[in-house]
């Protein structure tokens, strides 16, 4: 590890730990409304002003960056998982099976599934807890966010499936099971770790897009991509400057995320 | 095997490979039509909330727009229609989708070129800049800057181009320019330290020569590969954009095309969008492979 | 030297409109520019739906009678003058003669007649033609002569004159069929996705006091742009001259940048407004139900909504709390007698109590012990719906009950509260046109599909809604304004009383004009800022100058 990766693991272990704290530090709960206060700037009871509710600011973003933080991990396994399993399945199979995989995800590229995100939300029971819905909304990124990995991890199966150790093993008559125990998935997993890594900073940017377009997380609940809705009016940007933090935050915990990953070769 | 038999195969292949592809697209297609059919709202239309409306034109109206009702009666005729190069008319918008689809895809082909061109043109700058340079400095903040834009939220970026007035291809330039970047780096660098590469450094050749006479020929195929992907994504990042930054193309249309539950809309605009990323795709796919071929 | 020649010549073609310019603007208005909101679906002023098609309607169509959207007062258009018949059935017109339309064809009350058969036929459909109904039977156009004609209704009209202001007269004998048109423009380019020109009719009749032919302005363009922070974002570059309806937020970003371009008209007719679900075979729990239906139940939480913050917050005071159907800008109709609502949620606890609600530690419980919680739902996309919940949310906290939000995108929500019923309670808000109480007909009477909290009833299923549909069955027959009045004043007492919607706010009608436009004066009522397009003309602002 460089020195510079050293300082960006420590940044997000830092962050996370606040996160995880978060509650105790609040200065009040996200959702609470100062009334008389609204689009207030900083001052000591509201280090970083309220927004147009008189929500403090600070809570919203410290409970933003926890659902944000939290749960774009949460999708980025569901997703490696699905890729691990599809990946893998047409990489060692190969013939038409992996022909058809390649091609679902080919296809599924270009589905509107921005379209299938509105759809879920509207089919959804009405009486969930917010907190229910944000995982929901998660879960379905993870759902739909597999493709890229397929391919690299399907890439590498075949090499797998192609390579000299596992003819090997065949020849001498191991058995299917015990073959992808003990050879196949030993050889895939750092590149299922790296995969599951790379995918993180994709769901946060990914929810934040979401959210910017009205179709993540859901208020009261705040998250990176929610509390950047207002940014559509630059021009108040500049007199509150503030408001820009869940940006700030949110470009630095990405770049510190390639920082720390495995180099990007891996990836692709 | 002569010429012209070889090329006669060559042809036979890619024709079947576009027959794969038209087929694949067909069922993405029609995949979004069974699932825009099925969601909730279709058929409902702000008109239901319109108190002039008396029962009796209300009813009738719910009718009338009840024309897609089966789905398979939707599949065979779109099918039959197709093949009689007819793409229907739109639910919402009431003009033919070829129509609508002949004013839109020029604008979207419009900002992917010129994003493509612009992301291309500075990717390679600088990346080739950072070969001839090898500085620490340089290669640091080329490396900050790229991981900066890809951090970015191209919605965000989206919001920014709309207010800085910068056209829609400028945000599809920010959004496809870091990938390419690493990428050409990495591939440059790797052409850098292959052994001939050393050898015609050892003998004192100018490095702008040796980029172009050494490691351009060896990066190209790769390159070219990258022309096919590099496409795809720029047209997929500019569906949401356009939707973003109200621009009148594909990505606004199938954007109106979900949010009124247009099935004749939205299974041609998939199918256009479907078709163009596969081919892109499968384009990337056979340069990489015929030329990884040649060169080995 | 024979280049300099060309040089010089070319200079000054290049430069030779900006020397014309001047000259034109003396007689001409100059082109205004603004935004549509979406893409009309009809240039047809019959089937107009929709708010840009009825942009479109009120530019290029010439109507019989006009209503003055700022003095709220009939004034004749194409009809010089015109009588309705004591039963309230028969409208006679006068017409103007010698007029042309757009293309040329000369106007007569032949044109009339066939709009209104047109309009009438009961294969078309058309939300205009539907208002006119109010019983079964043909309508039948007599035209006596060129200049006068009488329109005959199966059974009396309410606020008969007023409708013909939606009417906008075809012809009946034009090639260019519905694209003739008798109002001050008429449609001479569309671009789909993109723009709309009109350009002025030179054929209109109307003539402002010097005798000088009316409108004023050359021509309009009409960008269609969905996206209101654009929208907002071309009106401070100066590329479009008005904003026709302004949200809060924005009104109070330009006010602070540029004052005397926004401008407040004060309350409008719009109201914004939330609803319990009472349809008996909505599939949630009985309990639930049995709140709902509650009278009590719907005034608590009317009581401990503070309507005072919500318009001061989420409409930085540009709205106006309401407690009734019609908005306090509807000067005649509105029922000023009506009590201010009061926020008190002390109160609003006590009649929860009687209703048989208790309030254990910070949770409200109904008699048998469940938790009070429903969620709200809204339209996506709709920044101060959100957050007008999440107000409610806070309030109704105060008294145990918890609020839960979601927002749909607009199909599913309407099919929500149209077809499967499947929702608690939702909070939409009505864009008002029409100022008459007959337009609401379909929201009140218990058998109709807009009836929101229980549509189609076969019978209505209390004794208030019964009431309410005798009195709007009265209303529509009576002739007399008096009447009617008293009437539609007892259905406003009925809905405070009963809260079946529990109104929150009227909002100001709110737009944005240019300094460069001369002439405008934004009203209450819909068109707001352009309602005297045909007056209005381009003054000299040197921002909209340079891109000319």
């Amino acid at each position: 590890m460089t020195p510079l990766q050293k300082v960006a693991a420590s940044f997000l272990c830092a962050l996370f730990a606040l996160i995880v704290l978060a509650t105790f530090l609040l200065p009040a709960h996200y959702a609470r409304q100062f009334r008389d206060i609204p689009n207030a700037g900083p001052s000591s009871a509201h280090p970083l002003g309220t927004d147009a509710l008189g929500r403090d600011f600070l809570a919203r973003l410290l409970y933003g960056t926890r659902v944000s933080l939290l749960l774009a991990p949460a999708a980025a396994l569901l997703a490696t998982l699905i890729a691990a399993v599809l990946g893998s399945a047409a990489g060692l199979l190969g013939g038409w099976f992996e022909r058809i995989v390649l091609a679902a995800t080919d296809l599924s590229l270009a589905l509107p599934w921005l379209f299938l995100l509105l759809v879920v939300r509207a089919m959804l029971p009405l009486d969930v807890p917010p907190l229910v819905s944000v995982v929901i909304a998660f879960l379905m990124m993870g759902l739909l966010g597999w493709q890229a990995s397929v391919r690299v991890i399907c890439a590498a199966a075949r090499g797998v499936r192609d390579s000299d150790f596992l003819l090997l093993a065949r020849s001498s008559g191991c058995r299917p099971a015990r073959l992808l125990v003990r050879h196949v998935a030993p050889n895939l997993r750092p590149l299922f770790y790296a995969q599951f890594f790379i995918s993180i900073p994709l769901f946060i940017l990914t929810e934040a897009n979401l959210s910017i377009l009205g179709l993540g997380v859901m208020e009261p609940m705040p998250s990176w991509g929610n509390l950047m809705r207002g940014f559509e009016d630059f021009s108040t940007l500049s007199t509150n400057p503030w408001r820009l933090t869940p940006l700030v935050l949110l470009v630095i915990v990405v770049m510190c995320f390639h920082l720390v990953l495995p180099s990007q070769e891996v990836a692709q | 095997m002569n010429e012209t038999q070889k090329s006669a195969n060559l042809f036979r292949l890619a024709l079947r490979r576009l027959v794969i592809l038209f087929g694949l697209g067909l069922v993405g297609a029609l995949a979004s039509a069974t699932l825009v059919r099925f969601a909730p709202g279709y058929g409902v239309t702000e008109r239901d909330l319109d108190p002039r409306l008396s029962a009796n034109s209300a009813e009738a109206l719910r009718q009338k727009q009840a024309l897609n009702q089966s789905l398979p009666a939707f599949y065979f005729h779109y099918l039959s229609a197709l093949a009689r190069g007819d793409l229907g008319e739109s639910d919402s918008l009431k003009r033919p989708v070829r129509e609508l689809l002949r004013q839109r895809f020029p604008v979207t082909g419009n900002s992917v070129i010129r994003g493509l061109g612009v992301a291309w043109l500075a990717a390679a700058l600088l990346a080739s800049l950072g070969l001839v340079i090898r500085g620490w400095f340089f290669e640091a903040s080329a490396i900050a800057f790229n991981s900066f834009l890809l951090s970015l939220p191209s919605a965000v970026v989206a919001m920014l181009a709309v207010h800085l007035r910068a056209p829609v291809f400028f945000a599809i330039a920010v959004a496809v320019f870091p990938r390419l970047y690493s990428y050409i780096r990495n591939l440059l660098i790797r052409a850098y330290d292959q052994p001939h590469v050393l050898a015609a450094r050892a003998r004192g050749l100018g490095s702008g020569a040796i980029l172009l006479r050494h490691v351009v020929p060896l990066a190209a195929p790769p390159l070219l590969a990258l022309l096919g992907v590099s496409f795809a994504i720029s047209f997929g990042a500019a569906i949401p954009i356009e939707a973003l930054c109200d621009s009148p193309g594909l990505g606004q249309l199938a954007w109106h095309a979900a949010l009124s539950r247009d099935l004749p809309l939205i299974v041609n605009v998939t199918l256009i969008v479907a078709l163009v990323m596969l081919v892109a795709n499968s384009l990337a796919d056979f340069a990489g492979r015929t030329f990884a071929g040649s060169t080995s | 030297m024979r280049r300099v020649w060309i040089v010089l010549a070319l200079t000054f073609v290049s430069c030779w409109p900006a020397f014309a310019g001047p000259q034109t603007a003396d007689h001409s208005g100059g082109e205004l520019h603004f935004c549509l909101r979406g893409e009309p679906k009809t240039f047809n002023p019959l089937l107009v739906e929709e708010t840009s098609s009825e942009t479109i309607r009120y530019l290029t169509g010439g109507v019989l009678i006009r209503l003055n959207r700022q003095t709220q007062a009939l004034e004749p258009g194409l009809a010089t003058s015109w009588k309705v018949s004591a039963d309230g059935r028969t409208i006679k017109f006068h017409l103007r003669t010698g007029l042309h339309f757009s293309d040329g064809t000369p106007f007569t009350s032949e044109d009339v007649a066939y709009t209104m058969k047109a309009l009438m036929d009961p294969q078309l459909h058309s939300p205009t033609g539907d208002s006119f109904r109010s019983g079964e039977g043909q309508v039948t156009v007599q035209t006596p002569s060129a200049d006068s004609v009488v329109v005959t209704f199966p059974a009396p009209v309410a606020g008969l004159e007023r409708l013909f202001d939606q009417v906008a007269i075809l012809s009946a004998h034009s090639p260019k069929k519905e694209m003739a048109v008798l109002g001050p423009f008429y449609v001479a380019d569309y671009a789909p996705g993109s723009s709309i020109l009109l350009r002025r009719n030179t054929n209109y009749w109307k003539k402002d006091k010097e005798g000088k032919p009316l409108p004023y302005l050359d021509s309009i363009r009409l960008d269609i742009q969905r996206n209101r922070d654009i929208e907002l974002l071309r009106f401070r570059r100066g590329e479009i001259h008005l904003i026709d309806v302004l949200d809060a937020e924005y009104f109070d970003r330009l006010q602070k940048e540029t004052p005397a371009v926004a401008h407040d008209a004060g309350t409008g007719l719009d109201s914004e407004f939330v609803w319990f679900n009472q349809v008996p075979t909505a599939p949630f729990a009985e309990n639930k139900k049995a709140w709902f239906r509650s009278t009590e139940f719907r005034k608590a939480i009317s009581m401990a909504i503070n309507r005072d913050d919500l318009s001061r917050i989420v409409f930085g005071g540009h709205a106006r709390p309401a407690f009734g159907p019609v908005s306090p800008a509807n000067h005649f109709w509105f029922n000023s007698s009506l009590p201010a609502p009061q926020y008190d949620s002390a109160a609003a606890l006590r009649l929860l109590a009687q209703a048989g609600f208790r309030l254990e530690g910070s949770m409200l419980r109904d008699s048998s012990g469940n938790r009070v919680e429903f969620t709200v739902i809204t339209n996506s996309g709709n920044k101060s719906r959100e957050q007008m919940v999440a107000m409610i949310e806070q309030d109704l906290s105060q008294i145990g009950i918890k609020v839960n939000l979601v927002t749909l995108d607009f199909p599913s929500l309407i099919e929500r509260i149209t077809r499967t019923y499947d929702y608690e309670a939702c909070l939409l808000g009505l864009v008002n046109t029409d100022l008459d109480p007959n337009s609401q007909m379909n929201v009140w009477l218990s058998s109709a599909e807009n009836h929101q909290w229980n549509p189609k009833q076969s019978k209505p299923a209390t004794a208030w809604e019964a009431e309410l549909d005798r009195l709007m069955h009265a209303q529509a027959s009576a002739t007399s304004d008096k009447k009617r009045k008293a009437d539609w004043d007892r259905v406003q007492q009925i809905v405070a009383e009963q809260q079946p919607f529990i109104y929150l706010v009227n909002k100001d009608a709110m737009s944005a004009v240019s300094p460069a436009v001369v002439g405008s004066a934004p009203s209450v009522l819909d068109p707001h800022a352009f309602w005297n397009a045909e007056v209005l003309r381009l003054g000299a602002d040197p921002a909209l100058g340079a891109q000319k």
